[in-house]
């Protein structure tokens, strides 16, 4: 599938955890500006391992190996240094993680902090302020900045995880299943967040729930044992499978 | 229905509960009934001036016993020699025994590490009078002298691996993904150390530390090597100095001066059960 001028582009991307075991295998994607794309599969079709290859997690596990490439604006991530990627691919993880120490206020702004860059008074409120906007947080908490960010709901600690990646303003959100954990009014709230969302940055979001795919992505990935087996349209693939395997699952027929 | 099989292992169910509450209850007697003797004993010494005056000589004590009167002065001079060896070594031992605990859990594969792991296991298994005799020969002997820093090294040593261990327990035990998410925000494994594990894991640190300290304040071997002992409140801490577990070696050696052993051992008593208490309830209240 050809794109012009693509955000994010996999390139023969392989990752292994033992020199026998390839989790993902030969991936060739690109992915479009301020889209959103979901990325679906059974369990351990290596869906999460892939997203995770886009911001170098995988450096932390030195037995882990990410092989081909994968080319953020054209320059390969894998060349280049973790702390400088993941400045730029923020990610939004399964379980909610404000960090439990900090207040709602430091948390969206602990990306700052953990880059050691200074910010001044008003630039900080300025900062939180429009980051909780952008998360429609900002009603809920703005009364409470200085409490815990573990003493909110789930659905609200998760926004103020997305808040948190927003405000180093990253080209790529990577989101591994960021609902799984939350209940339906909640996801409902995070879905449609991201449907604006997507106008400031290219979502990839791992997800179980095909209703979720289907409602809010324009791409959907389709993976399996490791294989990208189809990639694109949302539409078109929920409507008219070209892959056998992927029709089964869609269908309910395997996973 | 109740047939007669199950009636037996009930029984045998009832009778090993007993069995199992009789030995509890038996563990915990030297300890009511260590306690209950301190107390006993030293309830009546304890007064204000046991705590603002230094020792007696033994001349006065004498004066005092054949006079019928109560011993006079205290223990302020062990008080404060303690708290001063103790201060020392606390603000050398956390930061040390943080950077090592952190270092170990962050790298359980690397070989150094897993050296380092061990001895730590090693040094906490140490007999505390080899720490004594060690830091004797490090420190009092090219100082020409025992003094307060000695005592402190020794007590340093002997906290470092307590402190270390906790650490790395605590970061251990906290998620994964507290991790994983500050270093998805760029930061460097210094910095998400800095601000986002070692934050979030001060309980269990802090718990840690105070474990340590209940358990070096008793020390008496390691500081009759080191800080020897001295009859006066000083504060000085190039010079010998005084501390409660060893006023309460030489009260015992002393006839004129046994009495004291109660007051100052009830007071050593209480303040590591209350350190032991307050641990404790950290512990219970970071974890909810």
């Amino acid at each position: 599938m050809e794109s012009v001028n693509p955000i994010l582009e996999f390139n023969k991307t392989c990752v292994s955890y033992t020199k026998q075991t390839m989790a993902v295998k030969y991936v060739s994607a690109a992915i479009d500006r301020n889209t959103i794309t979901a990325i679906m599969g059974p369990s351990g079709c290596g869906k999460s391992t892939l997203l995770r290859a886009v911001n170098l997690m995988h450096n932390l596990y030195p037995n882990i190996r990410v092989d081909g490439e994968i080319l953020l604006n054209g320059e390969n991530i894998l060349s280049m240094e973790p702390i400088d990627v993941r400045r730029r691919v923020g990610m939004v993880f399964q379980r909610p993680a404000p960090f439990p120490t900090m207040s709602i206020y430091d948390n969206v702004l602990s990306g700052y902090a953990l880059n050691g860059i200074k910010l001044s008074k008003t630039e900080k409120d300025a900062t939180v302020e429009r980051c909780l906007k952008s998360v429609a947080l900002w009603d809920e908490v703005k009364d409470v900045l200085n409490k815990k960010g573990t003493f909110l709901s789930g659905g609200q600690q998760q926004r103020l995880c997305i808040a948190r990646a927003l405000a180093m303003k990253p080209d790529v959100l990577l989101m591994d299943e960021p609902t799984s954990a939350l209940d339906p009014i909640a996801t409902a709230h995070i879905e449609e967040l991201m449907q604006e969302l997507q106008k400031e940055v290219t979502i990839l979001i791992v997800t179980h729930n095909m209703g979720q795919a289907m409602r809010i992505s324009s791409k959907s990935m389709f993976m399996y044992l490791g294989e990208l087996v189809e990639y694109g349209d949302t539409a078109t693939m929920f409507s008219n499978p070209t892959d056998e395997r992927t029709k089964a699952y869609l269908t309910g027929k395997m996973g | 229905m109740t047939t007669s099989k199950t009636k037996n292992r009930l029984v045998k169910d009832k009778a090993m509960l007993w069995v199992v509450c009789l030995f509890a209850a038996l563990t915990a007697v030297p300890l009511f009934a260590i306690l209950g003797e301190v107390l006993f004993r030293g309830y009546d010494q304890l007064s204000w001036s046991f705590f603002t005056e230094p020792t007696p000589t033994a001349y006065k004590a004498m004066k005092a016993i054949e006079a019928g009167e109560p011993i006079p002065g205290g223990i302020a001079n062990g008080i404060i020699g303690t708290m001063i060896m103790l201060g020392m070594a606390v603000v050398v031992a956390v930061p040390t025994g943080i950077l090592c605990g952190a270092f170990l859990a962050e790298n359980p594969k690397n070989r150094f590490a897993q050296i380092v792991s061990y001895l730590t296991d090693l040094l906490q298994g140490t007999p505390s009078v080899i720490i004594g005799i060690v830091t004797y020969i490090w420190v009092v002997v090219p100082m020409k002298g025992y003094s307060a820093i000695a005592g402190s090294v020794a007590l340093f040593i002997m906290m470092l691996p307590l402190i270390i261990r906790s650490t790395e327990e605590t970061l251990k035990i906290l998620p994964q993904s507290l991790k994983e998410a500050g270093l998805a925000l760029g930061g460097n494994r210094a910095r998400v150390m800095l601000k986002v594990q070692l934050p979030a894991a001060f309980g269990g640190i802090f718990t840690g530390v105070l474990l340590a300290i209940s358990r070096v304040i008793g020390e008496t071997a390691p500081l009759m090597f080191t800080a020897l002992g001295c009859s006066f409140i000083r504060f000085a801490i190039d010079k010998p100095i005084s501390a409660v577990p060893l006023l309460i070696w030489e009260f015992f050696n002393d006839p004129n001066l046994q009495e004291l052993i109660w007051g100052a051992s009830l007071f050593l008593l209480l303040f590591v059960l209350t350190l032991n208490l307050t641990a404790k309830y950290l512990a219970k209240k970071w974890n909810q």
